[in-house]
């Protein structure tokens, strides 16, 4: 049963300890319609930045929580939603993921995630509606997740000036190597968004180096060799890749790809990461759930739970 | 001529191994190997990412021969690069050292050379197709010369086979004993599986789930050859979905595994590689042209999918100005219909499977399922550097429906006797646009790049013999 988001009227909350007031979707348009707020009342409270965040949770001690969703499934409008609710539930960084037709650094989770979209009629234009309406009720910054094609589709400044509008802070494209990521990260840095880089267990060392010095909000850390998709423990590699990047920069890493249980998030916290970043263990139990309104609520199950192991 | 490869200016240096620099190859090797312009005119690019220390040559007039192709960033002008996970580039570096290296080593091509002549059955014929060419001759009796370059006498039936044999070389000699290869009507899956099975390397061919509903002769070809087949059902399950699941593949398991890409596209060094090992059909061509008539061919014609076959032949003659260059794409039920594969006509420049080129994409830049009779040419993208010899002008492209390239299909076969690939059909199907405009005597050599018993089940749905 697809919820229809009539009003965009939630309540702003300010990072509840709990969850409870989102537990149910009908509670949900219960709370909206009782306290009948508007768009104009809500206070739009000014997200900071990726690396502004992260300097704030190093402050006080913190391990940033970053989940990844893929946009439009199994709908825009649950998107929304989800959006909030990771954002209500905790989450300090939030990436979000357009659909592309052939994305080469997914595994069949996400790829799914992006044929279901896709086939929903998702577009880009869509995803960037949703997100103006949505990205003022978020206290967390958010990162799109986007291959290159869609980009140069629109032209690089365009489509930076169009996600900036957005309220978007970061940007990590996959497919784009360190050696053209110039243009990218010029157009990028105009509109005051981030661009993250990757690096990987077969980056040599000195790559890695060039690689860390021209990454901004963050750098992320490929925990393995391979595609995005939960995998059923961390490479004891990770603790190692994270030493030597940290012996090559101050900037904050998080690690990303295959993390799916607290066990794990409570590990990397340990080896000394910055963030962790859940994306595929996310994606699925919200969009293979039977209806959305399960799948929201098995996203905030799993979100408490991976979140618990980071207190 | 080639530099190490730095990283742009503004990051700090980037660290690739140091390049071999390719030096000049000897006129005795069977397979030369030399990546950009011979020596006598070996100099900087004047549009290459470094800083040139010497004034820059004039852009309006960038000589050919100036022009590397592809430059130390695998780039042929604005065309080529990398594009693909951060997981994969230490690999295409790896690859790319390896490539250069054997291009040096004389037992490596002593050997692919012995293969080559005794496996594959090189050289192959250039064949003076008489009564092609009476077809072809105006009221007045004049008319071009048509020759066939006769890559259909391969063994498997195709040109793919030279550039599967050497990369699986390669890889031995890079110590990866697990192949994958992606493939779209089977015929470059079928020629990975041969060289695997001649090689004893393990073999996963990935193909769209409909295109194995299409094409079950070459999916039981490619078993029986001792391969597994893996189907994939993501996104439209046809040829573009199973070279990105090949992708995944070889992000995954990078170091065990080789990957051997079937074209001249994908990120570098794929389309400089793929086209230096079947640039032995350009310099055999070149040698047979000049015994047979003592000159140059005046026009060279081939059909064009990911452009391997194409870049085979053409490469030779590139900086031969005299000679031109035609590539022919598939036009399925025409260009306006929506449903084609003309991606250097209607394309756009985009990203796919690691490079930048023309490609099929919609609105909102996803890319598209093209569409052809053959299934070879079913492809939504190109090869870099046809997309860099089309912005240049120094090849022209143009396009051939389903219809004319059943007709031309069925013309070969009544005239010569040769029944052509659907694929290689598409040339031979421009050729009645192309041959009433050469002037008389010209010598027109078509690349026939496959020979089309693989397509007779289709054919019969569509013809009446």
């Amino acid at each position: 049963m697809a919820l229809a988001l009539k009003s965009t009227c939630f309540v702003q909350l300010k990072r509840p300890k709990s969850c409870y007031a989102f537990r149910s979707s009908r509670q949900l348009a219960v709370v909206s319609t009782r306290r009948s707020t508007t768009m104009a009342a809500l206070s739009t409270v000014a997200t900071i930045g990726i690396s502004e965040t992260f300097a704030k949770l190093k402050k006080e001690g913190k391990v940033a929580f970053i989940p990844f969703i893929t946009a439009g499934d199994p709908d825009l409008s649950t998107t929304a939603q989800a959006l909030k609710l990771l954002d209500s539930c905790g989450s300090d960084i939030i990436e979000l993921g357009v659909p592309y037709s052939d994305p080469l650094a997914d595994g069949p989770v996400i790829q799914a995630a992006a044929t279901r979209s896709l086939a929903k009629g998702t577009n880009f234009d869509a995803v960037i509606s949703m997100l103006k309406e949505v990205v003022p009720q978020l206290t967390s910054p958010v990162a799109l997740f986007t291959y290159y094609n869609p980009i140069l589709k629109r032209g690089v400044e365009k489509f930076m000036s169009i996600v900036n509008d957005a309220g978007v802070h970061g940007l990590v494209v996959p497919d784009v190597p360190l050696e053209e990521t110039e243009i990218l990260r010029n157009e990028a840095l105009k509109y005051n968004i981030e661009l993250v880089l990757l690096t990987t267990p077969t980056t040599p060392t000195s790559r890695m180096k060039a690689i860390v010095e021209a990454s901004e909000g963050f750098v992320y850390l490929v925990s393995s060799i391979g595609v995005t998709g939960a995998r059923g423990s961390v490479s004891a590699r990770v603790e190692n890749l994270l030493r030597d990047i940290k012996e090559a920069t101050t900037k904050p890493v998080a690690v990303g790809f295959g993390i799916s249980k607290p066990e794990h998030v409570k590990q990397i916290a340990e080896w000394g990461a910055d963030g962790v970043i859940v994306g595929s263990a996310m994606v699925k139990v919200l969009g293979e759930a039977k209806s959305p309104e399960e799948g929201l609520k098995e996203l905030e199950n799993l979100t408490r739970s991976l979140k618990s192991a980071l207190i | 001529m080639a530099a190490s490869i730095k990283a742009p200016p503004s990051s700090s240096s980037g660290a690739f191994p140091t390049l071999h620099r390719p030096r000049p190859s000897s006129p005795l090797k069977p397979a030369r190997f030399v990546v950009g312009p011979p020596p006598a005119r070996r100099l900087r690019s004047a549009i290459s990412c470094t800083l040139a220390r010497d004034s820059p040559v004039r852009m309006e007039e960038p000589a050919l021969a100036q022009l590397l192709r592809p430059d130390p960033f695998g780039r042929f002008g604005k065309f080529g690069g990398k594009y693909v996970p951060e997981t994969l580039m230490y690999a295409l570096s790896e690859l790319e050292s390896a490539f250069h290296a054997l291009a040096e080593d004389d037992e490596f091509q002593k050997e692919l050379g012995g293969i080559l002549k005794d496996y594959v059955g090189r050289e192959s014929p250039l064949y003076f197709a008489e009564r092609l060419t009476e077809h072809y001759k105006r009221p007045n009796g004049e008319g071009p010369h048509i020759y066939l370059k006769r890559e259909d006498l391969n063994h498997t039936g195709a040109h793919k086979i030279n550039n599967a044999v050497a990369q699986a070389l390669l890889a031995k000699r890079l110590g990866k004993k697990r192949i994958i290869a992606e493939t779209g009507a089977g015929q470059h899956g079928v020629a990975t599986a041969t060289v695997c099975a001649r090689f004893g390397l393990q073999c996963i061919i990935y193909m769209g789930a409909q295109d194995m509903e299409r094409q079950a002769l070459n999916v039981f070809r490619m078993r029986l050859l001792g391969a597994e087949v893996r189907a994939v059902h993501s996104g439209t399950a046809t040829l573009k979905d199973a070279t990105s699941e090949a992708i995944r593949d070889w992000v995954t398991n990078v170091e065990t595994t080789h990957y051997i890409l079937g074209s001249v596209a994908g990120p570098h060094p794929y389309p400089m590689m793929v086209r230096e090992f079947h640039a032995v059909i350009g310099k055999e061509t070149r040698r047979q042209a000049l015994d047979k008539w003592g000159g140059k061919p005046d026009v060279l014609v081939a059909c064009i999918g990911g452009g391997s076959n194409a870049m085979g032949l053409f490469h030779e003659f590139v900086d031969d100005k005299d000679v031109r260059l035609i590539g022919v794409e598939a036009a399925g039920f025409g260009v306006d219909s929506g449903k084609h594969a003309a991606t250097l006509t209607k394309g756009e420049v985009g990203v796919l499977h690691g490079a930048m080129s023309y490609l099929l994409q919609d609105d909102d830049g996803q890319i598209v399922e093209p569409h052809s009779i053959s299934a070879g040419l079913d492809y939504p993208g190109v090869g870099p550097e046809h997309s860099f010899l089309k912005d240049i002008g120094r090849a022209e492209y143009y396009s051939c429906t389903d219809e004319e390239a059943l007709e031309a299909f069925k013309r070969l076969s009544r005239l010569e006797g040769i029944i052509p690939a659907l694929e290689t059909s598409h040339a031979l199907g421009f050729l009645e646009k192309l041959c009433p405009t050469l002037p008389d005597g010209a010598k027109l050599v078509l690349n026939c790049s496959g020979r089309g018993d693989k397509d007779v089940q289709t054919a019969v749905k569509y013809l009446k013999v």
